[in-house]
């Protein structure tokens, strides 16, 4: 078996030596242009004038581009056609492109793209929050708005509440390898794009509107990425455009890919957030009513932004059952970045929102938060094995999958339209909420049947010391008047699935040949997340072979069609089930083959340890694809996987959106300087669950480097923007990610091992997202740290800066 | 302008602007991909190479400073089936996740390696003679390479397996 084995990447080799290729380390034929946008120099107006005659003058400058050139669709978006490649005649955040320049060389490109002049008529662009609400600026009619229980009757009837608010900062993706896209013109109009994405078939789908061809007509091929994160879900769809109409037009392979600066000034990041909360909760501390307000900036584009913010508002509870509960969210949009998909998509802002809540109720109520999270959990899954197979879930598959989406573009999670209802509020909850099946629904009414989180504290609360710790660190408080320490427990449950039902679904396409080599293709990405090794793993154990017998090809859109993003954590759960699928049948078909030749029955047929045996004999698993092909027994097979079980609707909050939960857990001790803000992580304790994990040593690496891109976002990054709308913060000069140095300096991390209670492959549970969110665990404990230095609520921001831990400490002195 | 570099052991004379970067020399003149560029402002140490043996960003290195000089990049150090120590620890401790700020942290810490070993203190360094490879000097010398998969605990591990095998 090669599943369930610490295994390296795949590629481990070429990339130590510095051979594995990359979008822009493609050799490209001679005469390749290289494109570089010209930006808008100012957040909102319309454009009176473009003077490009300098831009043509510059040397090597083939072609300039505005929308007027464009042959056919001006749209890069993935959701409501409401992003145009260049500018229509408005523009709406600074950065935004308005016209293209293709030159012999990328540095021609870009120094030609500075030599244009772009006068706007300046308007005063929307910003902030308040801005955007007090002009109704927003993405659907009102605020979506989801409820269980009577929260409001609930909230009266509370011995004790409080209100308070968050502000969550947004993210930064910085892949390391920027967004690159290279489109190679072919015979009769035809296209293959290269692209550094984590959507091959969006990237075709948009190419083919760009340059007015049906999608055969587009060949996308993705090799790897040097991080996605979500950043390369929807973003690269205007290079691989622009590549794609210039190469049209001039019959010659061109090339972009975004320098630093303009890469963080041209594309999204993650959502920022604030979040107002009233709750009303009993003396121990269980919460009776909570109302969250959420505020999300989506910038100015639709994007992904509607999903990402259901995503927060599913996430809201987070480990925690609530009888009385109303989300409101609203999404606003800004003359800002068009923010997008970033690891989590939506469900950490969300997260953040009831932590601080239990953080707050902890401190009026003068107990340990992790008991008020503890007391506030769902109730425990039944003991494994009552109910294994995941058969809570109905049979039915979701049958009208494309009922509502008139956009075309069907394999974006953006691709739901929902119609804008009257203005003002939406209310689906009250009489129209869904009936709770039992005590144990989260506020969109799905049963948690396979909760495991106390299990799982108990044994984290004990391996990480918690509670000999936390009496530590009060004590160290006591004798140390500039440093202060600060430590705390954080759960994370995590809903598995797209929650646009039918994107839960993957194909792969699996060759044998006749030496017994074994190709393997899916529609997954691979993007440092060692999908590709899993999904060999699950060939290599379907047939009984070494690893190094399965060969796994780049993604291409003309081997397996019409794939779902490399998202929502979801890559090995479908491709690998997808995979799986395809497999077998080519097992099956060798098996009856050799059953017959042998005298045996296909069902005893074994494939195993490099051989199959049959009826007495063993021959290498080489010599029987032989016989299979000498057999005329077809050797290739397409394997197709969708989630069973999913029925959600979003526009009511009600349903299934989830196949599973994946779970995790942290404790995180720090230190700040109370006269400088400057602080640190001491120590980390992780345990998460992947299930039967499919590859411990990649797992443990997603839960690493989770956890500290977690801590990251709530700690060092920010992103600051002027008041005209100028992203402040573009280079990594300005903009902290983590390094080596920022690793906690004890950093114990452990999986929880049991199968996953649903049918997953192998009954492994995806691992992308959910690690992400044991971060938050490193903003608590700095808030906890703020606390020992008075008795005042510190209200910390994120990220948690140095400014902002200064800030807080203050505060707490009162 | 002309520039005559020695790469990889061997001489190449190339012609270009008076700006170029050896990042770009290296990358698109001489046909070596496996350096990376990152951020193309020295913050990142995906292009990190060998100038005479010294680690540097080679996107802050303008070529027609370097007349003469001699240069290694990763394709210098080990190719896949030629591994050096600290390549093939790297692959023993799976020490990346997406591979893009590899090469960088190979040759980042092939030089800090020696660094150590030749007594060059560090910031956190307590005596200026320098200091034995602790996890405090690891995180502070390999500082200048980031990588957003955040691999950072396996990339520590596969430094200190080739230290300990050069040991």
């Amino acid at each position: 078996m090669s599943v369930a084995k610490p295994l390296p990447h795949d590629a481990a080799p070429l990339h130590v030596a510095g051979t594995a290729r990359y979008v822009d380390d493609i050799p490209v034929p001679a005469g390749c242009l290289h494109l570089a946008f010209g930006m808008s120099p100012v957040a909102k107006g319309r454009v009176t004038s473009v003077d490009l005659d300098a831009v043509r003058a510059m040397p090597g400058v083939v072609a300039v581009l505005t929308a007027g050139d464009l042959p056919h669709a001006n749209d890069v978006s993935p959701s409501a056609h409401d992003e145009p490649l260049l500018s229509d005649g408005t523009v709406h955040y600074l950065g935004q492109p308005v016209f293209v320049v293709a030159a012999t060389s990328h540095l021609a490109a870009r120094k030609a793209a500075r030599a244009g002049t772009i006068d706007v008529a300046e308007e005063t662009p929307i910003l902030t929050v308040d801005e955007a609400l007090a002009a109704n600026s927003r993405f659907e009619g009102g605020p979506v708005v989801w409820t269980k229980g009577d929260p409001e009757a609930a909230l009266e009837a509370a011995p004790h509440r409080l209100t308070g608010s968050v502000k969550i900062g947004g993210q930064e993706h910085f892949y390391l390898e920027g967004q690159a896209a290279l489109a190679l013109p072919q015979e009769g109009g035809d296209m293959v794009v290269h692209s550094s994405t984590q959507h091959p078939t969006e990237i075709q789908h948009k190419v083919a509107e760009a340059i007015g061809t049906p999608m055969n007509a587009v060949r996308v091929e993705t090799r790897r990425m040097g991080g996605g994160f979500g950043g390369k879900e929807s973003q690269g769809n205007a290079l691989a455009c622009a590549c794609a109409v210039v190469a049209s037009l001039t019959g010659k392979p061109v090339k972009m890919r975004y320098d630093r600066d303009d890469d963080m000034v041209i594309t999204g990041k993650r959502h920022d957030f604030r979040i107002d909360y009233s709750v009303g909760y009993d003396s121990e501390g269980r919460l009776l009513a909570v109302d969250f307000t959420q505020y999300a900036r989506c910038g100015w584009a639709q994007d992904l932004s509607l999903p990402v913010a259901d995503r927060a508002m599913l996430h809201a509870d987070n480990a925690y059952r609530l009888d009385a509960v109303r989300i409101t969210s609203h999404r606003l949009k800004t003359n800002t970045q068009s923010a997008t998909a970033y690891r989590g998509f939506g469900g950490p802002q969300g997260m953040v929102g009831i932590e601080r809540v239990m953080d707050h109720v902890a401190r009026v109520l003068g107990k340990d938060p992790a008991e008020v999270r503890r007391l506030n959990y769902y109730a425990e899954a039944r003991a494994e094995g009552a109910d294994a197979s995941g058969g809570r879930f109905s049979a039915k598959v979701k049958g009208e999958p494309g009922k509502k989406l008139e956009t075309g573009d069907l394999a974006s999670r953006g691709a739901v339209e929902v119609e804008s209802g009257p203005s003002g509020s939406r209310r689906y909850g009250g009489a129209y909420s869904p009936k709770p099946q039992g005590g144990n629904t989260t506020p969109y009414g799905m049963e948690v049947t396979d909760f495991i989180l106390g299990d799982m504290t108990e044994r984290l609360m004990e391996t990480s010391g918690y509670a000999a710790r936390r009496a530590a660190v009060a004590e160290w408080n006591e004798g140390n008047r500039l440093l202060k320490k600060g430590i705390a427990f954080s759960p994370v449950k995590f809903g598995i699935s797209f929650t646009l039902s039918h994107l839960n679904q993957a194909g792969a396409l699996v060759h044998v040949y006749q030496d017994g080599s074994i190709h393997l293709n899916h529609g997954g990405t691979e993007m440092g997340q060692g999908l590709n090794q899993k999904v060999a793993q699950v060939a290599a154990s379907r047939f009984g072979v070494p690893l190094e017998w399965v060969k796994i090809t780049a993604t291409d859109t003309g081997k397996v069609p019409n794939t779902s993003a490399t998202a929502a954590s979801s890559g090995s759960d479908l491709n690998g089930m997808a995979a799986k699928a395809a497999c077998d049948q080519i097992r099956d078909r060798m098996a009856e083959c050799l059953a017959g030749l042998f005298q045996g029955k296909p069902s005893d047929v074994v494939f195993e340890g490099g051989e199959v045996r049959v009826g007495g004999e063993a021959m290498p698993f080489a010599r029987a694809a032989q016989l299979a092909y000498e057999n005329r027994v077809s050797l290739s097979a397409t394997g197709y996987y969708r989630t069973p079980g999913l029925s959600w609707d979003r526009v009511k909050g009600a349903g299934t959106p989830f196949f599973y939960f994946a779970y995790g857990c942290a404790v995180t001790e720090v230190v700040i300087d109370t006269l400088t803000g400057e602080n640190r992580i001491l120590r980390a304790d992780l345990l998460h669950d992947c299930g039967t994990s499919l590859n411990p040593a990649l797992d443990i690496g997603q839960i690493e480097g989770g956890y500290v891109q977690g801590a990251g976002w709530l700690t060092t990054e920010e992103l600051v923007w002027d008041d005209t709308g100028r992203l402040r913060t573009h280079a990594p000069s300005t903009y902290k990610i983590p390094a080596c140095s920022d690793r906690p300096d004890v950093f114990n991390v452990a999986l929880w091992d049991a199968p996953n209670r649903s049918e997953t492959i192998y009954r492994s549970k995806a691992g992308g997202e959910p690690p992400f969110m044991l971060g938050i665990s490193a903003w608590l404990a700095l808030s906890d740290a703020c606390a020992a230095c008075g008795p005042g609520w510190p209200d910390l921001r994120a990220p948690a800066t140095a400014e902002a831990v200064l800030a807080a400490v203050k505060r707490a002195r009162g | 302008m002309k520039t005559t570099l020695t790469v990889n052991g061997r001489s190449h004379q190339v012609e270009h602007d008076a700006r170029r970067t050896l990042l770009d020399t290296i990358r698109d003149d001489l046909g070596l991909p496996g350096t990376k560029k990152g951020c193309d402002h020295g913050q990142c140490g995906a292009c990190t190479i060998l100038l005479n043996g010294e680690r540097v960003n080679s996107c802050l290195c303008l070529t027609a400073m370097h007349d003469g000089d001699d240069i290694t990049t990763i394709e210098g150090i080990g190719s896949p089936d030629r591994l050096s120590a600290l390549q093939k620890a790297f692959v023993e401790k799976d020490g990346y996740q997406c591979g893009y700020c590899t090469p960088g942290q190979i040759m980042s810490a092939t030089a800090m390696l020696r660094e150590v070993s030749e007594g060059a203190p560090s910031y956190v360094s307590g005596d200026l003679d320098g200091a034995a490879l602790t996890d405090a000097e690891m995180a502070e010398r390999m500082s200048g390479n980031l990588c957003r998969c955040s691999a950072y605990p396996l990339i520590r591990e596969a430094i200190l397996m080739a230290s300990e095998a050069e040991t």
